[in-house]
């Protein structure tokens, strides 16, 4: 089946599916050229006008090391984000589900809600917020950091996770009923399962959210909870404290941390195993 | 449907009350919203009003500060009012983009297409870059003298390097390579989710692959295309750090986020509330516009009727 539709589209070939193609291609090709770029001039000693740095060094990792103090940022990144994608999918699962199967007074409202937070500014609220969380004395906690995140990170995966429930069919949940399957059963083996797809796409999009997120986070952080982010745009705002390849290196420790967040994140499920399942 | 009926026992009210509930759509289930909605009225929307009552408290009287953005007096009497603009044009051009290019790349990788995943890891690659990188990718490879105007040089396709960063198609670009990812992975989400025997069941029938396209995946795509394009919006319209660190804030690409931000670094909380609050209203009539279309398209199920 597989090999049959592989083997005719590889002789379909249409103006569309070129450009296509072509485009994609380009974008990636630029692309890796970029990472390869910075990735260069993080290890350079001295920027010069050639192609190739002149001097190969470590300088920058040691620097970003002692500098940053990366292990404490590395930490509580990886905490704040874990839990907010965590929380997030716990509370949006059943919120998603109620907002797409039910009708009832003011779900226009609830949806508005959810749908403000994507839509204003994030420093209309980020302030505001940050007092709030000042006076619960959770400013400079992990804590404090993982409620400011939730705020934008919880409305998104509902958002996202709507139109994955609409697509399953109702009828599957009707027959779960009718066999006898109590709610939760229904959310835990047969709506869970069937919007793994979904489930994915959320946590990884409100993953590599949390780990960008600057405002809110810059705003609540201190000294004792600062996330990789905070502290890389803080130099990079001040350009002419530190040497651009400094900043370089930082950003490549920041790409690999949110690489290797991601590579674990995609392992679990492919994000389009559920074509290959309707196949079947 | 047991336990529903438990619960409802359980929550109380007599059975004629019930009844009046439930033909309204008030049934038990609806205690699933509850936690999300408590959490978003106590974080979110009880900030944001205090946030809107700042920016009344002006100066000079209530719209003071309103005025102050619209007589071009934020941020040291630089322009505010072309920055409205320069931030929409920025965030509809990079969204338009973005979506139009992951639209046709996700229908065709919807099904098996060699070299998917490799495709589809290095198409996320951006997201895992965040600003700063991107930023400074663009700098060292496109900026005046990056590789890209080495090559061009070198092989004398142009006489002098070609102003790619510090201006408005820097900043959109930038925006392009770190919102085409999202873009794309929404995309595909959607994209799978349309049960493949819908098109079969028409090419049975005789539509070829570009009727297929517009008459079966096309409006099934639609309901996700609108997500996947405000969600687009909404980043690119919110963003200021790459306006900072690849363009010039200074004028060409100083976006309204960053007068916000200014402000409030310079403590003038009224001003920059209501910067923020201009913000808002702008990027809600946008979303209001795409959703206003949207209801009238058809939502529903992607999966086929019986096999």
């Amino acid at each position: 089946m597989t090999a049959e539709i592989t083997a005719r589209r590889r002789h379909a070939f249409t103006l569309t599916g070129a450009v296509t193609w072509t485009g994609l291609w380009t974008f990636i090709g630029g692309l890796l050229v970029a990472v390869l770029v910075v990735v260069l001039a993080s290890f350079t000693q001295q920027l010069s006008s050639g192609w190739l740095p002149a001097q190969v060094t470590t300088t920058w990792y040691s620097g970003a090391w002692s500098y940053f103090d990366l292990p404490s940022l590395l930490t509580t990144t990886l905490i704040v984000a874990v839990a907010v994608v965590a929380l997030s999918l716990l509370v949006a699962i059943p919120t998603a589900f109620a907002l797409s199967r039910l009708d009832f007074p003011g779900k226009r409202l609830v949806l508005v809600l959810f749908l403000v937070p994507q839509v204003i500014p994030t420093m209309s609220y980020a302030v505001p917020l940050a007092t709030l969380v000042y006076q619960l004395r959770l400013n400079d906690t992990i804590a404090g950091l993982v409620l400011v995140n939730l705020v934008p990170a919880l409305p998104f995966a509902v958002l996202v996770l709507i139109p994955f429930v609409d697509q399953i069919d109702p009828r599957v949940e009707d027959a779960a009923r009718v066999f006898g399957a109590g709610m939760r059963q229904v959310f835990l083996r047969v709506l869970t399962p069937l919007m793994v797809p979904g489930l994915l796409a959320a946590g990884v999009l409100v993953l590599v959210r949390v780990v960008g997120q600057f405002e809110l986070t810059f705003l609540v952080a201190g000294p004792n909870s600062q996330t990789i982010v905070v502290a890389l745009f803080g130099a990079s705002l001040q350009a002419g404290q530190l040497p651009s390849q400094q900043i370089d290196a930082m950003a490549v420790v920041y790409m690999l941390t949110t690489l290797v967040l991601l590579m674990i994140a995609l392992r679990f499920v492919d994000p389009t195993s559920v074509a290959a399942r309707n196949r079947r | 449907m047991s336990a529903v009926v438990a619960n409802s026992r359980s929550a109380g009210g007599r059975g004629a009350v019930r009844r009046w509930a439930r033909a309204r759509g008030i049934t038990p289930v609806l205690w699933l919203v509850v936690p999300g909605v408590l959490f978003m009225l106590v974080f979110f929307v009880y900030p944001l009003f205090y946030g809107l009552g700042l920016s009344f408290q002006g100066k000079d009287g209530p719209l003071s500060a309103y005025q102050a953005f619209f007589d071009n007096r934020l941020v040291d009497n630089q322009g505010s009012r072309e920055s409205l603009l320069i931030t929409l044009q920025l965030a509809l051009l990079a969204s338009l983009i973005n979506v139009g290019a992951a639209l046709p790349i996700a229908y065709r990788m919807r099904g098996p297409v060699r070299g998917k995943r490799v495709i589809t890891a290095v198409v996320l690659i951006p997201m895992t870059l965040g600003t700063v990188f991107v930023a400074s990718a663009m700098n060292n490879f496109l900026g005046p003298a990056g590789w890209f105007n080495k090559a061009l040089l070198t092989v004398g396709l142009v006489d002098e390097p070609l102003a790619l960063t510090g201006n408005f198609l820097g900043v959109l670009l930038s925006l392009v390579i770190s919102g085409f990812p999202f873009a794309f992975l929404l995309m595909l989400g959607y994209a799978s989710g349309i049960d493949p025997s819908l098109e079969k069941a028409a090419a049975v029938l005789g539509a070829d692959a570009r009727a297929r396209f517009r008459l079966i995946a096309l409006p099934l795509l639609l309901p996700g295309l609108t997500i996947t394009f405000c969600l687009s919006f909404v980043l690119a319209f919110g963003v200021f750090p790459s306006a900072t660190l690849v363009g010039n804030d200074a004028g060409p690409t100083r976006v309204l986020s960053k007068i916000a931000y200014t402000e409030y670094t310079n403590a003038q909380y009224a001003t920059a509330s209501a910067t923020a609050v201009i913000m808002a209203v702008i990027q809600l009539m946008v979303i209001g516009l795409v959703f206003a279309l949207r209801s009238k398209l058809y939502r529903g199920s992607t999966a086929g009727g019986k096999g």
